[in-house]
């Protein structure tokens, strides 16, 4: 689950880690005026508050002015007027996409004079199954370039312990602080690794972490990114989840337990198996068309959410044609013929849909779908069936 | 021979009565294996399935001599389960539950790593050796003894690979299915290693996807390993988008780490043949067989 600028400091802020102070608007922005009282400035900084970096370097889709989603406001009306301007507003940056991502929500903080920025994540290492955090001297900017031109500047340290998080003196000379600064440094990482832990984060990210004028080390933004695989043990961490950036159908899915991602081609896919369903993604684009989505059904599934399942598809208006290709395991290929024909029936559905069966109850499934009186292809062969469907897809 | 498990592994089932444990356990028996018994805390001393129920793992391996466990318990449970049965120090652990926290799994992966447990998953299928045991919810009946080892990161597409090579008339060992998940017990190369040494294993099908590098990793073993026997590899999710987890917690792809391209690339420089597409693992894997003239 992915949490916004705002959420991610009011978190880190209890764990006591040094950042600026500010106030969030939802939806609305009431009181904005008299709020920023409480904030020390002018000037302020108005940061639009999205699921998606680049926000500095973006732009709106009504132009508002030369800047991005990130702007420092020199008075009381210009903060205003800037943050009017930015909600309801639709940012576009290099991660949203050309779509863009409306604004719904904004943040003004407090701002600080930069001397220097750098870069620091937090993140769980498959390879050593360690948490390791990744740091350089070259903050504030886009780290996925730096890992491709210049792996170098990143330096890697590898926590073997989630009790304790030890950094080595030779990070003082890397990062070239003096002892003051490496003492914040050292206070500012294990508070980090310790919020990583109590959260059960995947990711934390701080791009940049900054040294002010005044020779403090702040956390100048916050990206935080939690295990879903946990959140069951943080029941008051699910209220953080901002439904409005998260795709309606994909939600949908996961209500019924299923994972669908949309993608932007024309072949609904459904699918049991998250490997499978990649592979027949795979294999449609092998054919020269592209999957309208990535559907796994689940382990478990049946009739119902097979039902469901179709129903999201069909939803699709830039679906041509339906593959389903479902491997029998516990899940018995009968009963997902039946919630077939139930759903297309019941959605009045008339596009080609292709059905391939393997597996547990094959048969049975194959001669539901010959005996029904609507037009479905059953074919057996995985490589013939992906092939029909693409023809089909017109 | 096979690998990891065999007709004389006995099994305990963690979860035993439960939905998914008793529906799996009836279905571990009908195939063969020697189940001897099942863990469910509070329902010790009754039977089920006509098998022994303990309160415990320490018990139940005490009093029934079992070297492996299945875990079927749900996720908020599953890791003190795990640790339980690491506890008891068995030799073979499956488990089959999805959505264990990741965090949970670094203490595990520690442990497993100083124990040398032979762990399988979580969020897997589980293991099967063909016609002597079956531990987990693959469906046993696609399974013929041959000469195939398959380890894959997918489910589905494991009974794809069994089902194909089944299909061509090779038929398999032993099959594993590692999981979906970023941290998890043996790997695609602790699965190669066995599977090398493994006399009946003529062939190696390995089922790899997008998010993480480790097939990159088992491509360098097994260049440094040169061995004769033919692997065919095969990498879900080529028409996978960017930083989108594809289902499973690990098939996610951060900046251009855990493409396919790069898996591909590392898998064939290796010399390892790799299907063009899902629908050829069984046909790849004869063409493999025969290129390097292995009587099939």
């Amino acid at each position: 689950m992915n949490l916004h600028e705002y959420q991610a400091k009011e978190l880190l802020k209890k764990f006591g880690l040094p950042i600026p102070n500010g106030n969030y608007y939802i939806e609305n922005l009431d009181n904005i005026g008299k709020d920023l009282d409480s904030l020390n400035g002018p000037p302020w900084v108005v940061k639009s508050q999205i699921h998606a970096g680049g926000r500095g370097a973006g732009c709106f889709l009504k132009s508002i002015n030369e800047k991005g989603g990130v702007q420092i406001a020199q008075s009381k009306e210009q903060v205003v007027n800037i943050a009017n301007a930015m909600l309801n507003n639709t940012l576009i940056t290099k991660q949203t996409g050309e779509k863009g991502k409306k604004v719904n929500r904004i943040y003004i903080e407090e701002s600080c004079l930069i001397e220097k920025e750098y870069y620091l994540s937090l993140l769980i290492d498959r390879n050593s199954s360690n948490l390791m955090l990744m740091l350089s001297e070259s903050g504030g900017i886009d780290i996925e370039k730096i890992v491709l031109e210049d792996p170098d500047k990143i330096k890697k340290i590898f926590f073997s312990s989630l009790k304790s998080f030890e950094i080595n003196n030779n990070v003082k000379e890397m990062l070239n602080f003096d002892k003051n600064q490496f003492d914040q440094f050292k206070d500012i990482v294990s508070k980090l690794c310790k919020a990583f832990v109590e959260l059960d984060a995947s990711t934390i990210e701080i791009n940049p972490l900054v040294l002010n004028n005044a020779g403090q080390l702040i956390l100048l933004d916050a990206k935080i990114n939690l295990d879903d695989n946990a959140l069951f043990r943080h029941p008051e961490l699910l209220n953080l989840q901002d439904l409005s950036e998260e795709n309606e159908m994909e939600l949908e899915a996961a209500k019924n337990n299923m994972s669908y991602i949309k993608l932007d081609g024309e072949i609904g896919c459904m699918v049991n198996g998250a490997g499978l369903a990649m592979a027949t993604m795979d294999i449609i684009k092998q054919f020269g068309k592209e999957p309208a989505n990535f559907l796994d059904l689940g382990g478990t599934a049946n009739k119902e959410r097979a039902i469901k399942g179709f129903k999201i598809i069909q939803s699709d208006p830039k679906v041509k044609a339906v593959f389903i290709n479902i491997f029998g395991g516990i899940i018995h290929c009968d009963m997902i013929a039946k919630g077939i024909i139930e759903a297309i029936k019941e959605t009045n559905f008339d596009l080609p849909v292709v059905v391939r069966f393997q597996g547990t109850n094959a048969l049975e499934g194959r001669n539901i779908i010959n005996d029904s009186n609507i037009d479905l292809i059953a074919i057996d062969d995985f490589t013939e069936a992906a092939k029909k469907v693409v023809a089909l897809a017109i | 021979m096979s690998i990891i498990i065999n007709k004389d592994t006995k099994l305990i089932c963690q979860g035993f009565t439960g939905s998914q444990g008793t529906f799996h356990s009836e279905q571990a028996i009908l195939y063969g294996t020697k189940l001897v018994g099942g863990v469910t805390p509070g329902k010790g001393g009754s039977k089920h399935l006509g098998l022994p129920v303990f309160n415990s793992v320490q018990e139940a391996v005490k009093i029934t001599n079992a070297n492996a466990s299945v875990i079927y318990v749900p996720a908020k449970y599953a890791t003190n389960a795990i640790h339980e049965a690491l506890d008891s120090n068995l030799s073979v652990i499956v488990c089959i539950t999805e959505g264990i926290p990741t965090l949970d799994m670094i203490d595990i992966k520690k442990r497993i790593n100083k124990q040398g447990t032979y762990f399988i998953g979580p969020n897997c299928p589980g293991i099967i050796t063909a016609n002597e045991c079956k531990i987990g919810i693959m469906p046993g009946f696609i399974h013929k003894k041959g000469k195939i080892g398959i380890v894959s990161r997918s489910g589905t597409l494991t009974y794809e690979a069994v089902w194909q090579t089944s299909e061509v008339g090779l038929g398999q060992t032993t099959s594993v299915g590692i999981g979906g998940d970023p941290i998890h017990g043996m790997s695609f190369i602790d699965c190669l290693k066995l599977f090398i040494e493994d006399e009946e294993t003529k062939g190696i099908l390995m089922i790899g996807e997008i998010g993480g590098t480790a097939e990159e990793e088992a491509a360098e073993f097994i260049s440094s390993v040169a061995t004769p026997k033919p692997i065919v590899a095969f990498i879900a999710g080529k028409s996978a988008p960017k930083g989108k987890r594809m289902g499973h917690a690990g098939a996610i792809i951060l900046g251009n780490k855990g493409s396919s391209e790069s898996k591909i690339n590392a898998l064939e420089k290796a010399g390892i043949y790799v299907a063009k597409s899902p629908a050829l693992l069984g046909q790849t894997m004869l063409e493999a067989m025969q290129k390097r003239n292995i009587q099939i």
